[in-house]
């Protein structure tokens, strides 16, 4: 009889697992024309793929990897946040020595001595529109690119206490700012008029109230969309929907880890993370890791039921490491961002093997 | 710029530390050494002075029609030519040669383009950023369309979308025709000027008047873009190496071949190799899949120069193509096989400078009327249109006969203001050996061309000098960067014989009337200053850091360091020499004269010698030691404020 209970708890789960998105990898390195392998960002264009990489920026095209270095512009080789504009396909690079901007082959930058920038360390990019707003080690700032306005967002006009902004998410009511060590900032459109979201625990370590605020006030990246906001850190992550906070922890979650890079929601509900132990997903119920495996590095898919039950789903390809920075979508696709390459992850259609 | 210290050759001057922007020092001001010559120019030229009041105010519409931009329709039967200086659009009878309609339009308009189906016209409206658009057949405006800073080049893709090339903007508005709206802005570059469209418009190409911003004395760069016009995207950015003033540009009717206008300046070494042809080559870029690539010709030839080429034109049949040039008066005509040829040849990437090298394709060059701007050929290639803005008319070409068969008249004013003859000058290269180049071959449009220059025989690199915008500096002498020239007779007259045309100078009567012209180029609208006049917060934060007198920690700072000292009045300058640290080891004297302020936005890159591409710069690189301003205890927000306010002056 419990045999019985067993294997159709355990079929279940397969089904269930049949739900979540099963990839089949394929990884690019410098053996295949990366600059570097260690990649902080990508970005997906249509056919395109942006990876910003340790040394320099890469685009593939048609099958074929071209390199982008300081040489051509770029402000410099560390590129860490990539943002797409998707009405002109102009592509901003954040990278530790400034921002740079690609479009159709040219590539201008802005940065503390040539432009409004407030530093040249910056984290994160995001497009709304005609702005462009950025993520720095000395605050945000917003370059209005029909009037070239720069305006800086410190602890001089908004609530941040820390100015090391970290990653920067946009739409069209609101941007959120992930704020490392202070927490998440959210600039309101309509009213021009910021507010802050801390950890109600203050700065310790443990979480004394959990789904009462953000999780931990060192942020690193955040992800709004449908109104829904998902904020990353280094220590778990937090939903917000404008009125109730959920928190998400590696131990009553399927996170493999609270250690996060970062996050980002396809509708406010299906949400990746990248972290530092496999890539994430969440679809409200379940939740999936995929990465080769951390101790025999053999290709891994760990799936979690809304039981808390793990079950791992066969796969034989995996994302090229374990540590991850970023992963940017290409429709049912997904690229991630790795320490040691970028994969892709070919979407395996249900029934397909 | 030139923000700092004061005084310090100006003996006995004491600065008015009441004295905010929009009042004047000069009452106050005892005059230098370079005053009084000013003083004496001024009571020699009271006339001139008088008449600039008026000139200034009327000068965006001069009342003479100056046609600029041409377009015929697709059945040949109207010319439609811009009227830059009345505001209109004439419509021409091609057969009957004579002017059929009129309809204004906005403020200083220049580029126009039709429909294919030639019932729609379409105008930009440089001084309004607006498009206007037209009812061909009954000449009447329909609809004001919105545009981004001094939109200057259009074009129509056939698809419903119009594509503006925004000179002080650095980019390409997409405006939807259906709903009048922008959609898209794309990037372009320094001074986006002109836009032409393939034959079926699928593709767009935009030029620009202004090179690239580079390493401080670097050649100069230009680019031209390539925009699908489906995607509605920047698909390619054809380089022009060397390249700085790129003018009107064409594509061949299969698409294959694009020509452009283009000059290529020698900033770099002394300006004292005119005879040589080292001051501008006047050239053309030739591209496209018939050339593989892009390379640029010349069409100057030795001792007979091609001044300033501006409008260009293939024929459809590919077998010849047409330039303007506007310096020189004259439109070349072009054999396109040879011109292919010679693009295609090993050597051509050599030819640039070849001043041999243009008789291989350059079959006539024909008289036309002065300032020929823009061209339109006729779909059968029989006629060439010339807009002769500075004649106030049209130049019928024949191109069987290869010479002007009539001119069409647009209704100028029957006298030539003294402004008007001092414009012709400015506009003509008739002066400079070999009629190489003129006024307008570095004050492109009457404003600058973006580049430094290394004017004067006084050895290689000493002395670079930023060329300086034109806009309303009447009262703002004394002239040149190190302030010699105390007045523009002076900076016009033996200046410019001596240091540039190395021919003959401007005398007499033409000085008079150059100076005239000169002094009534008027201010261009001010696009970061709201029609009240009221400052968003950012720009009111950075006035009040522009006219503080203490630093932020509650110290005086020296009235010499405090901005509004030094750029005061009505043009933001008290019209005296400072030090303020800029000067380079190679400059001969670390003075230079306080430059007016008034629209400092437009006109990168800054400072006496152009080294700060931005207005940033000046202060995060060039004021170490806080001797252009005190401006080291500023923070960046508070920088960044300074200079919002700074646009809007």
């Amino acid at each position: 009889m419990r045999a019985t209970i067993i294997a159709v708890f355990l079929a279940a789960s397969a089904l269930f697992a049949q739900d979540l998105p099963r990839f089949r990898w394929e990884n690019f390195s410098t053996a295949n024309g990366l600059p570097d392998n260690r990649v902080y960002s990508v970005c997906v264009d249509g056919g395109r793929i942006w990876a910003g990489t340790d040394n320099g920026l890469a685009l593939y095209e048609n099958g074929k990897w071209r390199v982008f270095t300081t040489a051509d512009g770029l402000a410099h080789r560390a590129v860490l946040s990539l943002a797409l504009d998707k009405n002109t396909h102009t592509l901003w690079i954040a990278t530790l020595g400034g921002l740079s901007r690609y479009s159709a082959g040219r590539i201008d930058t802005f940065n503390q001595l040539n432009s409004g920038l407030p530093n040249d360390v910056v984290y994160g990019v995001t497009v709304q529109g005609d702005l462009v707003w950025i993520a720095t080690a000395a605050g945000g700032a917003r370059l209005d690119t029909r009037t070239n306005q720069w305006s800086i967002f410190n602890e001089r006009n908004t609530p941040m206490y820390e100015i090391w902004t970290y990653g920067v998410s946009a739409a069209e009511d609101k941007v959120y700012y992930a704020v490392w060590g202070s927490g998440v900032l959210e600039y309101d459109v309509k009213t021009d008029h910021w507010l802050k979201y801390d950890d109600p625990d203050g700065e310790n370590e443990i979480v004394l109230f959990k789904d009462q605020g953000l999780i931990h006030e060192i942020t690193t990246s955040v992800s709004y969309v449908n109104k829904i906001l998902w904020a990353a850190t280094y220590f778990g992550a937090s939903r917000y929907d404008g009125r109730n906070w959920r928190n998400f922890l590696e131990k009553d979650s399927g996170l493999p880890s609270n250690f996060l890079n970062q996050v980002k929601t396809v509708d406010g509900t299906r949400t990746w993370f990248a972290t530092d132990k496999g890539l994430a997903y969440y679809d409200g119920v379940q939740w999936a890791t995929y990465r080769p495996a951390l101790d025999t590095h053999a290709p891994e898919m760990l799936v979690r039921d809304a039981a808390g039950v793990v079950t791992h789903v066969p796969v034989t390809t995996a994302p090229a490491y374990h540590y991850m920075f970023g992963i940017d979508f290409q429709n049912d696709d997904i690229w991630v961002a790795t320490a040691k390459g970028l994969s892709h992850g070919i979407r395996i259609k249900p029934g397909e093997k | 710029m030139g923000m700092g210290k004061q005084g310090r050759i100006a003996k006995g001057f004491t600065t008015n530390r009441a004295t905010a922007p929009g009042r004047s020092l000069t009452a106050a001001a005892p005059l230098r050494v370079q005053s009084r010559h000013r003083q004496g120019a001024v009571a020699g030229t009271a006339s001139i002075f008088a008449c600039f009041v008026f000139a200034a105010a009327a000068a965006a519409q001069s009342g003479y029609p100056s046609p600029d931009d041409l377009v015929l329709s697709a059945d040949g039967t109207r010319l439609y030519a811009v009227l830059s200086g009345t505001g209109e659009v004439v419509a021409i009878d091609t057969a009957k040669r004579a002017v059929a309609g009129r309809v204004p339009v906005g403020k200083v308009p220049r580029g126009i383009a039709i429909t294919p189906d030639g019932a729609r016209l379409y105008v930009t409206n440089s001084w309004a950023d607006t498009i206007t658009e037209i009812d061909a057949a009954k000449m009447q405006p329909l609809r004001t369309l919105p545009a981004g800073f001094e939109p200057t080049g259009i074009a129509f893709d056939g698809r419903g979308a119009l594509y503006v090339a925004n000179r002080l903007s650095d980019n390409v508005t997409v405006v939807d025709m259906a709903s009048g709206a922008i959609t898209r802005h794309l990037i372009s570059a320094h001074g986006a000027s002109y836009a032409a469209a393939s034959a079926d418009g699928a593709r767009i190409y935009v030029t620009h008047i202004y090179p690239i911003l580079g390493q401080f004395r670097t050649p100069p760069r230009s680019e031209i873009e390539e925009i699908d016009a489906r995607a509605q995207l920047v698909t390619n950015r054809i380089a022009l190496p060397d390249a700085a003033g790129v003018f009107h540009v064409t594509i061949s009717h299969d698409g294959r071949l694009g020509l452009a206008a283009l000059l290529r300046p020698r900033n770099l070494v002394p300006l004292a190799h005119v005879e040589h042809g080292w001051a501008f080559g006047d050239s053309l870029a030739v591209f496209g899949d018939d050339i593989g690539g892009a390379v640029q010709l010349p069409l100057d030839a030795i001792e007979n120069y091609f001044s300033l080429p501006f409008g260009v034109a293939i024929s459809t049949d590919k077998k010849r193509a047409y330039v303007s040039a506007s310096g020189t008066n004259e439109v070349a005509v072009l054999d396109l096989a040879r011109l292919v040829a010679a693009a295609r040849a090993p050597s051509a990437a050599r030819m640039a400078n070849d001043l041999s090298a243009a008789s291989r394709y350059v079959i006539a060059r024909i008289p036309v009327g002065r300032n020929p701007r823009n061209i339109a050929l006729s779909a059968d290639g029989a006629t060439l249109w010339v807009a002769n803005r500075l004649d106030d008319s049209i130049s019928i070409i024949d191109t069987a006969r290869m010479a002007v068969s009539g001119t069409i008249t647009l209704g100028a004013p029957a006298t030539l203001t003294a402004q008007r003859r001092g414009e012709r000058l400015f506009y003509s290269s008739a002066v400079a050996f070999g009629s190489s180049f003129g006024c307008a071959s570095c004050h492109i449009d009457s404003t600058f061309d973006g580049l430094n220059w290394d004017l004067e025989p006084d050895g290689f690199g000493i002395d670079i000098v930023d060329n300086r915008a034109l806009e309303d500096i009447a009262d703002t002498s004394p002239f040149k960067w190190n302030g010699q020239n105390p007045d523009l007779e002076t900076e016009c007259g033996p200046r410019t014989e001596r240091y540039f045309f190395r021919s003959q100078g401007f005398r007499g009567d033409d000085l008079e009337d150059l100076v005239s012209y000169i002094k009534a180029i008027p201010l261009r609208p001010n696009r970061y200053r709201a029609p009240d006049g009221e400052l968003t917060p950012a720009q009111e934060r950075g006035k009040t850091i522009f006219l503080r007198t203490n630093r932020k920690d509650g110290t005086p700072i020296p009235e010499g360091d405090q901005c509004f000292v030094c750029h005061s009045g009505k043009y933001y300058t008290n019209q005296l020499l400072a030090d303020v640290g800029t000067g380079k080891p190679t400059d001969r004297s670390p003075l230079i004269d306080t430059p007016e302020l008034t629209n400092v936005v437009n006109s990168a890159p800054y400072l006496h010698d152009g080294s700060a591409h931005t207005l940033e710069e000046i202060w995060t690189i060039f004021n170490p030691k806080d001797q252009h301003g005190v401006t080291n205890d500023l923070v960046k927000d508070e920088l960044n404020d300074l200079i919002e306010y700074l646009k809007t002056l």
